[in-house]
């Protein structure tokens, strides 16, 4: 049994017997990698799911296979009832009201959708009610340093597309964000901040009230990346305050393919749409087309309701385990491969001590490169991630090209990371190093 | 020999520690010269690749640097010791055979008469995501013979 302490009451993370039993419903944990058992530590990548998961997917297949929000047969209705059904359930998963969910194909999308529709904006769409979201030269949009490349792109190209100016809040040598430049950063001509929860590389939790409360100060919009947060703690989008949300399914036990962005209601029903066609509009003529309100306005074409249903059952799998729970027990995992690697000669951690993580930890081993430590890991069975994981500007700040990134999930057991640390422990003697 | 030790035999790691040819050499005046710097945007591997031809199209030198694992960094060892000794006809006949041995998913037995060091990478070819570390500095030589001028 395990306490954090730190929390503001302290939780009880999940007990030894609970991770074993949560384990046993993942049916490829049980499988064997090179001839010997799977130690998966890429969760940040992405996540395994559950038999329930698939399952659910399948049963919508056999069952209630149809097109939502059109046709008048008993398929279509049941189709539409399992769509808006799971939009209630992943909404209330992060504090949302329904309307306010609008399904992606995954996060990239998201972040996309609000870039795009901010150009559109900007080109005069939306009419007056659209105002707020136009962009033009003298404007600036805000970043970090830290961002994954799907939170730093789409305000480059957004930025380009209107004339605004992208700034972003630099980093220091250990990652750690400057905090201290958000009064000089966020101004009168900052229009948009956006900035992730947790850092996909680093595992750190960023202060989102003080983002929040300076970008509201200026009357800027908010756009929060939940991809590594929303699936390893509790969320609730209304105390975070932000004004949109973007996080993605495939890393919170769902399906590939689905993704969603959770964004103030009078927000969403001002922005006009980016993608266009079936299903989104009121009344088309030759000339123009008239748009349905949010969330489908945003939600053109055959939807993957199949995909919907899996991530929905996913977020109820969550839910039943405790997302509370689930973070304490990663963060004693996280805390466990902090310091396994830390004491280990010949391996430097990333990432500033002393700011909350999640069980995410990047690490080098001096004098091997990481697609190397990567190679050798995986012929022990070991899954990790290498490479620069979409954040090159982080990367850069940090002063390497590359780093070996471990990262957990409520399946992983202790024994997980023993074995990690053990494999890392012997991977200069391999390489002569 | 497991599948891990195939892949990463003496030969490489040696390679990748010595390094010949790195760092970078300028090119002498008037000599005929050419550069290339490629990227595996995967993994962020570099390198920059110079080589040097002189009398009947035969290779004077090749000196590069780069940042990237020990599989790219080797072949660039390796191909920087054979490159002297060959023509642009010898060179282009090796990378034919070299680039289909990377193809061959560990099928193809090499020949070392043909590849000399470069055999060793016969292992690599087992695992397909590490063909690219291992093509990154022949690529790289190729483009900067075809770009060649003085």
């Amino acid at each position: 049994m395990h306490t954090v302490i730190g929390h503001p009451e302290a939780t009880e993370a999940l007990s030894l017997s609970e991770v074993e039993r949560i384990k046993a419903d993942f049916e490829i944990l049980e499988h064997q990698v090179n001839g010997t058992d799977l130690v998966y530590l890429d969760s940040g990548a992405t996540s395994q799911k559950p038999r329930c998961v698939y399952e659910a997917e399948q049963h919508y297949y056999e069952y209630a296979n149809s097109a939502v929000h059109r046709g008048a047969h008993s398929l279509a209705v049941e189709a539409t009832d399992i769509f808006e059904q799971a939009r209630e359930t992943v909404a209330k998963f992060i504090g949302a009201r329904s309307n306010e969910l609008v399904w992606t194909s995954n996060a990239t999308e998201a972040l996309n959708l609000i870039s795009y529709s901010m150009s559109n904006a900007s080109l005069g769409r939306g009419g007056d009610e659209a105002q707020r979201f136009r962009l033009g030269a003298g404007d600036e949009i805000l970043v970090t340093e830290l961002e994954h490349h799907a939170n730093l792109i789409p305000w480059q190209e957004l930025a380009f597309r209107t004339g605004a100016t992208l700034r972003y809040v630099p980093v220091d040598e250990q990652g750690a964000l400057r905090y201290e430049m958000l009064d000089e950063l966020i101004n009168s001509k900052t229009k948009l901040v956006a900035f992730t929860h947790v850092s996909n590389v680093l595992g750190t939790i960023t202060d989102v009230a003080r983002f929040v409360s300076a970008a509201k100060a200026v009357g800027a919009l908010t756009v929060l990346d939940g991809c590594q947060s929303v699936p390893h703690m509790p969320i609730d989008v209304k105390s975070l305050d932000v004004d949109f949300m973007a996080f993605s399914g495939h890393k919170m036990l769902g399906p590939t393919g689905i993704g969603a962005l959770y964004g103030r209601a009078e927000l969403l029903d001002a922005m006009p749409p980016f993608l266009t066609g079936g299903s989104m509009i009121t009344v088309v003529d030759m000339e123009h087309a008239e748009f349905l309100p949010s969330p489908q306005r945003f939600e053109a074409g055959t939807q993957r309701v199949a995909q919907v249903h899996g991530l929905a059952t996913a977020a109820s799998y969550l839910d039943e385990v405790g997302m509370d729970r689930i973070a304490a027990w990663e963060e004693h995992l996280g805390a466990m491969l902090f310091e396994g690697l830390s004491n280990l000669e010949g391996v430097r951690v990333f990432g500033p001590s002393g700011i909350a993580r999640i069980g995410t930890v990047p690490f080098e081993v001096i004098g091997v490169h990481p697609h190397d430590v990567g190679q050798y890991l995986d012929s022990r069975g070991i899954a990790v991630r290498v490479g620069h994981h979409c954040a090159q500007p982080l990367h850069r700040a940090l002063g390497v090209s590359a780093t070996t990134r471990a990262s957990t999930y409520l399946y992983n057991t202790e024994q997980d990371i023993t074995a990690l640390i053990e494999a890392v422990s012997s991977v200069r003697e391999y390489f002569g190093v | 020999m497991n599948e891990l030790d195939q892949l990463y035999q003496q030969v490489i790691l040696d390679h990748a520690k010595r390094r010949i040819g790195s760092p970078l050499v300028d090119p002498a005046a008037g000599e005929l010269h050419g550069e290339s710097h490629q990227h595996n945007p995967i993994c962020g591997d570099q390198i920059r690749v110079r080589v040097a031809v002189g009398e009947n199209d035969h290779f004077t030198a090749m000196s590069w640097e780069g940042d990237g694992c020990s599989i790219s960094m080797a072949s660039a060892s390796v191909l920087s010791e054979m490159l002297p000794e060959l023509t642009k006809d010898e060179f282009l006949d090796k990378l034919e055979v070299f680039r289909e041995m990377m193809r061959s998913r560990g099928a193809m037995v090499p020949d070392e008469e043909v590849l000399e060091d470069a055999a060793a990478f016969v292992g690599v070819s087992k695992f397909p995501a590490r063909v690219k570390c291992a093509m990154l500095a022949w690529v790289a030589a190729e483009a900067a013979m075809l770009g060649a001028s003085a």
